[in-house]
């Protein structure tokens, strides 16, 4: 951290916010301390200490005093520049820091605690704010390191690169997507967008990507088309089917609870050695359901389907081959 | 001093200025605190605030404080009165995280919840409308467990225990027990309710998902002073020294295991096969993940586990031999 560049930075808010007219490069280097003498350092300085400020959402304006000036100036204006009076209650306050604690550990902590330290600078009391009452504690996570970069490709609407292995495929692949918006389902992040390759809607889940996602347009260059809800393509990307087609079971007694929540009926089986019940039950997929049925081990026989309780023996061979 | 940026620093500085307006006066303790400095920095601060200086056309201080007996005030702060605008990361962080807070079922003070969020998008303009765009949605995981969680919710308010049936899927097993609920805690958007539990004489977690019924008591809830809440921030499972390392191997099919469940390590293998070490204190749920798997996933450590799960595929297809 350099105190110089701090002060030279504050001295610019203040002097534009102090201002009506625009002020030229040059009246600015009178009026703030800091700056080089030598012109093209000058220029790279005030450059480099513009960007600085619009990144931190000062609103920044250049424009022209006059129609005949040869250079632009520039001006903070205040209203522009201020929050809006914001009053908040006491218990609007409680719940802002319940909202600015759920980003705790995850990449928008930063900006949770920017926008907390803002507030309480228009007067809101922090000790309101950590009152809420404890009785919920809710927490978003970004693990996955695409986060940073999609968040910042879909406020910034640009497009991005990045190669992607979907789900049972062994080498990723390249994928150039224009990024709508970023969903949390489940505890899980995803994006959804354009992806140009396959000129269609693609969902893709942020833990899959593998490695860096790079921009791959300039700002502004994504639209969003009309009526379309990220939630909802996500939902029904991610959705289970519906359970449609009967199985009948053979469950130990006493076992297979998480199993006997979903079924139709149960009743004893007096037809062979006791201790089992048969289980009618209802499912989506054969592939998934043999895996459900599977985990149980000894303690569930498939008898009906024939198809499902192919694979349930499948499974299991593969455990021992 | 922390290594925060230039930007970092004036970000700071700018707020610190109106804090003090808004509150006329204020103790350099409390504003510290506040900022999240030391004092000492705090005094750097405002020295650095006072120092300020235009040199045209003619030269003015447009910043005077004084912070003499521990008490700040600002006689002058120019156009620097009120505090920046929210930026669009900001106004989106807190509106994200409101959104998701307003559809979390128990959550029972709802009014001020959506004034505040009438009031921060109104204060927030423009980057509050880019945020609505930039559609951050957060979904909860549990169909059906609203009504747990309202109930959860009045159970906590009202201070009474609870009776929990709730399954165990490791163990494939329904147990019963006495609860007194102290939290509704959601991480990675997946409800849990956190209590001491009478039955295991400790703080237990309990996800709504796996209670199959839930009665509200007539019992006061009374936990003992040694229950005390887990820091949600330090991660909701911690390993223990009495944990068991397993080593899986994965198939490429077979990788969501590395999504779904967290590693102590994962290492590529060739044809997008993957070894994994997870820690758990019980390996029921990793016999019955072996099981599940088939040739996806091979056991390879510790060896009882490994011969466990062998055994258990080898009764289980003996149920299929007629």
């Amino acid at each position: 951290m350099s105190k110089r560049k701090t002060e030279r930075l504050l001295g610019l808010v203040v002097c534009l916010l102090s201002t009506s007219r625009y002020l030229s490069a040059d009246q600015i280097r009178q009026a703030v301390p800091g700056y080089p003498e030598q012109d093209e350092l000058f220029k790279r300085m005030f450059e480099r200490d513009k960007e600085d400020l619009r990144d931190l959402g000062v609103p920044l304006e250049t424009g022209l005093n006059h129609p005949f000036d040869d250079d632009p100036g520039y001006r903070i204006r205040q209203q522009a520049y201020e929050l809006p009076e914001l009053r908040l209650e006491a218990d609007e306050a409680a719940v802002l820091g319940l909202a600015a604690r759920v980003w705790q550990r995850a990449e928008l902590a930063g900006a949770a605690a920017g926008a907390l330290m803002k507030l309480r600078a228009a007067g809101m009391d922090a000790a309101d704010e950590q009152s809420a009452r404890q009785a919920i504690e809710p927490r978003l996570g970004t693990p996955e390191p695409a986060f940073g970069p999609l968040w910042e490709a879909v406020r910034d609407r640009r497009p991005v690169t990045f190669s992607y292995r979907a789900a049972g495929r062994s080498e990723p692949q390249r994928r150039e997507l224009e990024p709508w918006g970023v969903v949390n389902r489940h505890g899980r992040w995803y994006v959804a967008g354009r992806d140009r390759g396959r000129d269609a809607t693609r969902v893709f889940r942020l833990g899959r990507i593998a490695g860096p996602v790079k921009f791959c347009g300039p700002p502004g260059s994504v639209t969003v088309p009309d009526g379309v809800e990220v939630r909802e393509l996500v939902r029904d990307w991610d959705s289970a089917p519906a359970r449609e087609h009967p199985a009948v079971l053979r469950v130990r007694s006493g076992t297979g609870v998480g199993l006997r929540q979903h079924a139709v009926s149960v009743r004893a089986d007096d037809t062979g050695t006791p201790g089992w019940d048969l289980v009618t039950t209802r499912f989506a997929d054969v592939g998934s359901f043999a895996d459900y049925a599977a985990s149980f081990g000894p303690d569930v026989v498939v008898l009906d389907p024939p198809d499902l309780r192919e694979a349930v023996i499948a499974r299991l061979k593969g455990v021992l081959a | 001093m922390s290594a925060v940026t230039s930007t970092e620093r004036l970000q700071r500085l700018l707020a610190l200025v109106p804090y003090v307006v808004s509150r006329k006066v204020v103790g350099l303790a409390e504003t510290a605190a506040d900022f999240g400095v030391s004092e000492r920095e705090l005094v750097d601060d405002l020295n650095l605030l006072w120092c300020v200086e235009l040199r045209a056309p003619d030269p003015y201080c447009p910043i005077d404080l004084s912070y003499e007996g521990g008490e700040i005030m600002v006689s002058q702060a120019e156009s620097m009165g009120r505090p920046l605008r929210l930026a669009v990361d900001e106004a989106s962080a807190l509106l994200v995280a409101l959104r998701m807070l307003a559809e979390l079922p128990g959550l029972e003070d709802r009014s001020a919840m959506s004034r505040l969020i009438a009031k921060l998008e109104a204060a927030a303009g423009e980057a509050a409308s880019a945020s609505a765009q930039v559609a951050v949605q957060v979904d909860l995981q549990g169909d059906g467990t609203d009504g747990l969680a309202a109930q959860i919710g009045a159970a906590i308010a009202a201070g009474r225990r609870v009776h929990l049936r709730y399954y165990v899927p490791g163990r494939d097993e329904a147990t019963e027990r006495d609860v007194d609920p102290m939290r509704l805690l959601v991480v990675e958007g997946r409800p849990y309710l956190e209590g001491w539990c009478l039955r295991a004489e400790g703080m237990r977690l309990f996800r709504l998902d796996r209670v199959l019924a839930l009665t509200v008591l007539d019992q006061a809830s009374a936990p003992p002073p040694e229950a005390t809440p887990v820091d949600v921030d330090q991660g909701l499972f911690r390993p223990s020294p009495d944990d068991v390392h397993v080593e899986l191997e994965l198939s490429a099919t077979g990788r969501w295991v590395a999504e779904y469940y967290p590693c102590e390590s994962v290492s590529e293998l060739p044809d997008g096969r993957l070894r994994i070490v997870l820690r758990t204190p019980d390996t029921g749920w990793v016999r019955r993940l072996a099981l599940r798997l088939g040739e996806d996933g091979r056991v390879i450590a510790p060896p009882d586990l490994v011969a466990e799960v062998r055994d258990a595929a080898t009764a289980a297809l003996a149920n299929y031999v007629v």
